[in-house]
């Protein structure tokens, strides 16, 4: 996309200092987007791509900041930074995935600014649809990433329903491994929808890539106790060391004794439209040894059945591969 | 001064450089010269509306500035073009290449993606305000220069303020972290080894100070 240098087209901005009021804001007009750390929505701005007249900025809702203990997890606000989150020593020693995830999000700018609820529901970065082309996914009636030619190396290899761009979110696959539930608030008051459910394929609408419709806010992230100091197991894959999307990555929570393996949550993440819950292989490797042994037949499963495109059948070993690590139980 | 002197003088005071520059002088200008250039017509009223300005006060490098910022405007947008502080570049414009990395509340992040009416209560910090009141430079930028840092220098300003970031985070940083550290800067000269020289002497000149 060109870089145009100039002003982003006009806006309205709306910088409300509570979650009724932002409801409020967003309920009284068209065209409306929520704006977070704003890392994903200004590319967007700034391309004219999309272009809303009412922008509702959250930065001023203090009850959508900060981590709090709630019953024997955790509660974390939308608004919270990624640095936070990371850093958070509640975060850290209970729930060392979601840590590390958002970690390795981007880079420090990024983390500093942008926020947990941002990373979750950030557009895909597919780029055709990314440099405007009209795409399903943009309203259109073709998916550019999929025909014999594309270039689709990062794209998806299972999940694929007319669009086959992948979810780039690393905290989403963090947090359905932990069993995490979000909580989602409009007027008609709030739903809570499990980490797995919160993302939408595009079987179900391929213009969204979460359940959130315009007027809904993601205001919470709960994570139960659940999963508390299991064994962790986190791999992001991805063309540099630093500031970049995963290939693929998996998260994984695993709960142990005596070296067998008494239940496990497995999700990867890049290879599909969503983050993809591995229930299979959760059912195939309770009471299995966490050896490589297992590993292999965990990988084997996860993988069964995708389907690359022209690009990207490196992501099937890949993804395998991650799959077996993290259940043998490689040192992360 | 009279109307009548104003009405003299018109006809032949405006070139377009001073059109421009009037624009650049008041903000109410660019606000309407913004939407004569939108697709949508005036009847799209609320944003429209938008394109005023507010006359909103800033805290920059400790000074507090008084300045007409426009609702989409980024906080590079007003730091180069509004208060001149031009030791802000603007590479990318796009979270990228880290050019336009400033201190907010000690913290870093992109000028260019963030909107300026989300720092009204907070404080800013650019290249600019790094040397202290009697010129003495801040150990960052004596150990840039020291290192010799820098072959052409436009990423430097944005590197600095990820390295005065690390520096205060992280008083003995290893390589590594270093590195890290400065992952969200890019510089195309491919001076990344001086540049890590630079904030390794960079952390060691600030531990001296304390």
């Amino acid at each position: 996309m060109a870089v145009i240098r100039d002003m982003m087209p006009a806006f309205e901005l709306f910088q409300p200092t509570s979650v009724d009021e932002a409801l409020d804001v967003l309920e009284r007009h068209d065209n409306t987007w929520v704006l977070a750390g704003g890392l994903d929505s200004m590319d967007w701005f700034k391309d004219r791509i999309k272009r809303p007249d009412v922008v509702v900025e959250l930065g001023s809702v203090s009850e959508l900041s900060g981590i709090r203990v709630s019953g024997d997890g955790l509660e974390i606000g939308a608004m919270t930074s990624l640095r936070d989150v990371a850093a958070s020593e509640e975060v850290r020693s209970r729930f060392g995935i979601l840590a590390q995830a958002a970690a390795e999000v981007a880079t420090p700018q990024i983390r500093n600014q942008g926020t947990l609820g941002g990373n979750l529901i950030q557009d895909t970065r597919c780029w055709y649809y990314r440099g405007g082309w009209p795409c399903y996914r943009a309203g259109g009636n073709i998916c550019y990433a999929g025909t014999p030619r594309s270039m689709n190396r990062e794209h998806a290899v299972t999940g694929q329903s007319r669009c086959v761009a992948v979810n780039g979110a690393d905290t989403a696959g963090a947090l359905v491994a932990l069993g995490a539930q979000m909580m989602v608030r409009n007027p008609g008051g709030e739903r809570v929808y499990e980490a797995e459910d919160f993302f939408i394929g595009p079987e179900i609408d391929i213009q969204r890539m979460t359940v959130l419709e315009p007027g809904d806010l993601l205001t919470h992230v709960r994570i139960p106790g659940d999963w508390a100091g299991a064994r962790f197991y986190w791999e992001k894959v991805r063309d540099r060391k630093s500031w970049d999307w995963a290939l693929a990555s998996v998260a994984a929570a695993i709960v142990e004794s005596n070296g067998t393996i008494e239940r496990a949550r497995i999700a990867v993440n890049g290879v599909a439209p969503t983050p993809v819950r591995l229930t299979d292989v959760e059912d195939l490797v309770q009471g299995m040894p966490a050896n490589d042994d297992t590993g292999m037949a965990a990988g084997e499963l996860a993988t069964r059945g995708f389907k690359p495109l022209r690009h990207n059948d490196y992501k099937v070993p890949l993804a395998r591969n991650l799959v077996r690590r993290a259940v043998r139980g490689d040192a992360a | 001064m009279s109307d009548a002197e104003i009405t003299t003088e018109t006809p032949t005071g405006h070139s377009r450089r001073t059109f421009i520059k009037g624009v650049i002088a008041t903000g109410a200008v660019v606000s309407s010269s913004s939407h004569l250039f939108r697709a949508r017509s005036l009847s799209a009223s609320a944003a429209v509306r938008a394109s005023m300005p507010r006359m909103i006060s800033l805290d920059v490098n400790g000074v507090s500035r008084s300045v007409d910022v426009m609702p989409q405007e980024t906080l590079a947008m007003t730091l180069r073009y509004k208060l001149g502080l031009t030791g802000t570049k603007l590479g990318c414009d796009r979270a990228e290449c880290g050019a336009c990395t400033v201190l907010v509340d000690g913290v870093s992040h992109y000028a260019c993606s963030m909107l300026t009416n989300t720092v009204r209560d907070r404080s800013v910090t650019t290249i600019e305000g790094l040397e202290s009141a009697d010129g003495t430079l801040h150990p960052v930028q004596q150990a840039v220069i020291d290192e010799g840092g820098f072959q052409c220098a436009f990423c430097a300003p944005g590197f600095i303020m990820s390295m005065v970031a690390l520096t205060n985070e992280n008083p003995e940083p290893t390589r590594e972290e270093t590195a890290e550290a400065l992952s969200g800067n890019l510089c195309r000269c491919g001076d990344y080894n001086k540049i890590l020289n630079s904030a390794m002497r960079a952390a060691e000149y600030a531990r001296r100070m304390v």
